[in-house]
């Protein structure tokens, strides 16, 4: 990877909106930093097998080579480790020139699809205390998600009992490529664990369940697969609304992260025009789907829809119902990355925008207010 | 318009360049084959420092199954999001989201064309980064701004 050094970093904001940024993401640099934190079986486990999981890619994700990790060309901190794996550069490139006020890091480290349940379970704590030592307890403005094996409930459900009482944890994360749709009973306890800790479920794309992205099948290309990760969170939305998951869980409250919003309003109408003529089907539905949705499900806003009119943005706000649902980010160090100087120069109102960039997600994880 | 003497001839070999900042813009210098090009340093699209991006070339496909692959080294790819540009002129090749008026009328399904007519047969993007002229004077690369 060519690196150029870079005489154009963001200038400095002095003015502009605050701003809270729900999806950065850490990288674990290498294998040797995390055996620091597994213990020798499975530091052994490591070197002899390694990495088992449900679909074909098995050291490596199907994504384009030519931009390993998927990330911004010039994001590569000085050490040429992977970007995000640098909290020292993370500060200098993204914290201190944008003068965020909160992130919240979503490690994507696979430990969530592996064959082996018990080697998940223990990656998962390994960079979970990773995540403690090296990002947390180094930084007041970072925040994370807690990593889950999340097609095994019970060792999931451990892993955020183990961890959730640490103040820098804010939601629990999972991937919406699931084995089964995330309203299946195989996924409850997980539910249940993080409305006791108040934790959101954040969804982040991604993810190798080992079922196709498409309902027809695996396309050839990667822009086949980048758009249609917007399926997959489709699926995990009509899922949990019509499993009844709001209803057993009341206080739950649910966040898709980088899969898109302007698809919403239309699943919302679908859903309410067939939830009049198949309530029987589903009776514990006490509310219209689209009315969990509002309640429950917090979507952010990169990579956000470009429009050929800017302005469309406005309509689709104005479909949703709700302007308290988007919350921003940038998705730093990866490639669709999103600025928040530039990204909404669409006409957006001033009220509109501070919703989005601090409040909803200020109020969805209770953070103090810094002004 | 002022002239900004930026670098000596032999500091930016061919396929090289060198990003300044200069009266208050960062700006990428490039060499290509000898000739002297800039262009902003700042993607029109999402702000990035597109000239700090991969130099490509261009692939073009006149039917499924062919490929054909042009302007070797003369193409920037922007390090956030990919969008191409022409380092010559500055011109992209996709459609910007900020031009709304324009991106309906550039018709972008039909693809876009590069400087050179005869060899690709193309319409241009809607869309321009803003370019500099550069002339190579004596020994020293001079920026006009």
């Amino acid at each position: 990877m060519m690196m150029i050094n870079s005489v154009a970093k963001e200038a400095k904001r002095k003015t502009g909106n605050r701003f809270i940024d729900c999806d950065i993401h850490n990288e674990v640099p290498s294998n040797e930093v995390l055996k620091q934190y597994l213990p020798l079986r499975w530091r052994k486990y490591m070197d002899m097998v390694g990495l088992r999981s449900y679909h074909g890619f098995v050291q490596s994700v199907p994504y384009p080579k030519g931009n390993p990790g998927g990330t911004r060309a010039d994001a590569w901190p000085p050490n040429g480790q992977i970007p995000g794996s640098d909290l020292k550069f993370m500060q200098e490139q993204l914290l201190d020139p944008l003068n965020l006020e909160y992130g919240i890091l979503n490690c994507l480290y696979r430990v969530g699809e592996q064959l082996n349940d018990e080697y998940g379970a223990a990656l998962a704590r390994a960079v979970n205390d990773w995540q403690i030592a090296e990002w947390l307890d180094k930084e007041p403005r970072l925040r994370a998600s807690i990593v889950i094996p999340y097609e095994n409930a019970d060792m999931a459900v451990e892993e955020i009992n183990r961890v959730a009482s640490h103040s820098g944890f804010v939601q629990v994360l999972i991937m919406p490529r699931t084995r089964e749709p995330m309203g299946r009973r195989k996924y409850w306890k997980i539910y249940e664990a993080a409305e006791n800790h108040g934790l959101p479920i954040a969804v982040h794309f991604g993810g190798l369940g080992g079922n196709a992205i498409t309902s027809s099948g695996f396309p050839s290309y990667y822009i086949e697969d980048h758009t249609s990760m917007a399926q997959a969170f489709q699926c995990q939305v009509i899922s949990m609304v019509c499993e009844g998951i709001f209803e057993r869980f009341p206080n739950l409250q649910v966040v898709m992260l980088e899969g898109g919003f302007a698809w919403m309003p239309s699943l919302m109408w679908r859903l309410d025009k067939h939830w009049k003529r198949l309530n029987e089907e589903v009776p514990f539905l006490k509310r219209k789907p689209s009315e969990y949705i509002r309640r429950h499900m917090h979507f952010t806003t990169q990579p956000i829809e470009e429009p050929p009119v800017p302005e469309y943005l406005l309509q689709v706000i104005e479909h949703l119902g709700s302007d308290d649902m988007l919350m921003f980010a940038t998705d730093y160090p990866h490639w669709d990355y999103d600025s928040p100087d530039l990204t909404f120069d669409a006409k957006f109102p001033e009220k509109l925008k501070q919703k989005f960039f601090y409040k909803n997600a200020q109020s969805l994880y209770r953070f103090p207010d810094k002004e | 318009m002022q002239k900004y003497v930026v670098a000596t001839a032999d500091e930016i070999p061919p396929g090289q360049r060198k990003i300044i900042k200069i009266a208050g813009k960062s700006i990428g210098i490039f060499n290509i084959n000898g000739e002297f090009f800039a262009i902003r340093n700042r993607c029109p699209h999402g702000g990035a420092p597109l000239c700090e991006g991969v130099l490509s070339g261009f692939v073009q496909s006149p039917v499924p199954g062919e490929y054909t692959y042009t302007r070797k080294g003369e193409i920037i790819r922007c390090p956030w999001h990919q969008w191409e540009f022409d380092v010559k002129t500055g011109q992209s090749w996709v459609d910007p989201v900020k031009t709304r008026v324009r991106s309906y009328e550039a018709k972008i399904e039909q693809g876009c064309s590069l400087v050179n007519p005869a060899e690709i047969e193309l319409e241009k993007g809607p869309f321009a980064a803003e370019t500099f002229s550069v002339s190579l004077d004596k020994d020293y690369v001079v920026l006009e701004i």
